[in-house]
């Protein structure tokens, strides 16, 4: 933990707040966190100060998005995160917590989102078969290649095609997000964001904190990131 | 790019001790849950499965300081049954590390708790665990009911609606076990894994009877599961997961390699 020494600077610390918002496992998030982060200060709290005294914000969500949003609502997270996002410093979110953060679901006869960032939640659908006929269940359940489409820090030393851990029933529909803000993207019966960047926000579809090495990975970066968007260039790299 | 078809080890658990019983009876022992769970994610595994056998015979609480234990080191999804009756016991285990939980005779006494959990907790992390047995005769249309405690209670009821009505009531995916093969090493029932797979929208999970690595690629090229669960031939050391997914792998199975 931060020592209160005069000679301390803010940059030696990194405190981590995970919002609690009472939807779901927040658990295994700040245990990877801590697994790959042992330095940093995980905190798993709805505390607007905590969240303002935050270096990064981890922002998950589990089960219906109307139970989300009204949960986020009640508890005031909506205006937290809003502020948080304000500051430029790094925001992830994770599978519902990235639905949260877009304009609109159609889950639970159609729900109106935070709307921090372009896109549309759409149903996968029922009795889905690929071109083999072959059952598609819902959930899209399983681990699943997420294709980068852009360089980004949170990519870094994460395979092209690595599979992460998906668990969902409703996907952001690729052509509600502008080209440039899609990070990633995977192939379940459609091509849908499996991953958004824009400026200091990364939400993801999957789950990092259980895919194993590409998701740890995922946090470490995450954990080390300084909130910009763009990657260190190959001509910085090579002048180092 | 596709979704992989998953292997999931389950470790069967009995005070804190990974054990394998051949249809429930014949118990040996298979080492620290935690080290086998930690062995299985470096193996691979795509997810892990704790069943804690003693909780539903005896009420007792599945082993918390266990899951996590698990759960902080082994950062794959980590399904946890076993005498999960309550909203609370399902609160517990989320919170202790778990993702999902599995729901079993609870679901069979009172299939509104599958509802009231999915609504609370959402889907995602709701598994029902159906124990089946053919109760068809030889020459019969195949058909199958579920049974409980372990296969000695049998309900009436029949599976395949059942696995209908569990996914209605929201249950995220299930856990298909046949009493018949559990244990035996014979392969799944496959014509039980394929009615229930075709029957239903959610992800089906194939157990009961993996004897070697041809069962499991049997239980999704002819079973049609989503996910194949082994216990036995992981714990002695027979096969490694990766073995496993390799030989799946060969057969024109999606996997994560």
């Amino acid at each position: 933990m931060n020592q209160n020494t005069s000679t301390s600077t803010s940059t030696n610390t990194n405190k981590i707040v995970v919002i609690d918002y009472g939807m779901g496992n927040l658990h295994s998030v700040a245990s990877a966190l801590s697994h790959v982060a042992p330095d940093a200060e995980v905190v798993i709290s709805a505390d607007p100060e905590q969240v303002r005294s935050a270096d990064r914000v981890v922002f998950p969500g589990v089960g219906a998005i109307r139970d989300c949003m009204g949960a986020i609502r009640t508890e005031g997270v909506d205006r937290v995160v809003a502020e948080f996002i304000a500051t430029g410093k790094p925001l992830l979110a994770i599978c519902v917590g990235m639905q949260a953060l877009l304009r609109h679901s159609e889950e639970n006869q159609g729900i109106t989102c935070l709307g921090l960032l372009a896109g549309e939640v759409r149903f996968f659908g029922k009795n889905l078969h690929d071109g083999a006929g072959n059952h598609m269940k819902v959930p899209h359940m399983g681990w699943n290649q997420v294709q980068q489409n852009a360089k980004h820090p949170l990519w870094e030393d994460i395979e092209q095609n690595a599979r992460f851990y998906f668990v969902h029933s409703f996907y952001v529909a690729c052509e509600s997000v502008n080209d440039a803000s899609v990070a990633g993207t995977c192939d379940y019966n459609t091509e849908f964001v499996a991953a958004i960047s824009k400026e200091n926000v990364f939400a993801v579809q999957f789950h990092p904190e259980k895919s194993h090495t590409a998701g740890l990975q995922l946090l470490r970066n995450f954990s080390q990131w300084n909130g910009q968007a763009s990657s260190e260039t190959e001509l910085e790299k090579a002048a180092k | 790019m596709a979704l992989a078809k998953r292997i999931i080890p389950c470790l069967d658990v009995d005070n804190g001790r990974v054990v394998k019983g051949v249809q429930f009876v014949d118990i040996r022992d298979a080492g620290d849950p935690v080290e086998v769970a930690r062995r299985y994610n470096e193996q691979g595994a795509d997810e892990i499965t704790f069943l804690d056998i003693t909780a539903t015979h005896e009420g007792r609480d599945t082993t918390v300081h266990t899951v996590e234990r698990m759960a902080s080191e082994v950062f794959i999804p980590l399904t946890v049954g076993g005498g999960i009756r309550t909203v609370d016991d399902i609160r517990t285990m989320l919170n202790a590390g778990a993702d999902k939980v599995g729901i079993n005779s609870a679901a069979v006494s009172n299939p509104d708790f599958v509802r009231a959990a999915s609504d609370r907790f959402g889907a995602q992390c709701i598994v029902v665990a159906i124990d089946a047995k053919k109760v068809s005769s030889p020459g019969e249309e195949s058909r199958w009911e579920i049974f409980t405690h372990g296969g000695r209670q049998p309900t009436g009821i029949d599976a395949l609606a059942w696995a209908d009505k569990m996914a209605q009531f929201g249950a995220g995916e299930i856990l298909l076990t046949s009493m018949d093969r559990d244990g035996t090493k014979n392969g799944f029932d496959l014509a039980l894994t394929r009615a229930i797979s075709d029957r239903v929208d959610i992800p089906v999970i194939a157990s009961g009877g993996v004897g070697n690595l041809e069962h499991l690629a049997e239980g999704v090229l002819q079973g049609k599961a989503d996910a194949v669960l082994a216990a036995s031939i992981f714990h002695f050391g027979e096969y490694s997961v990766m073995e496993a997914k390799h030989y799946m792998a060969e057969k024109g199975i999606e996997m994560r390699l």
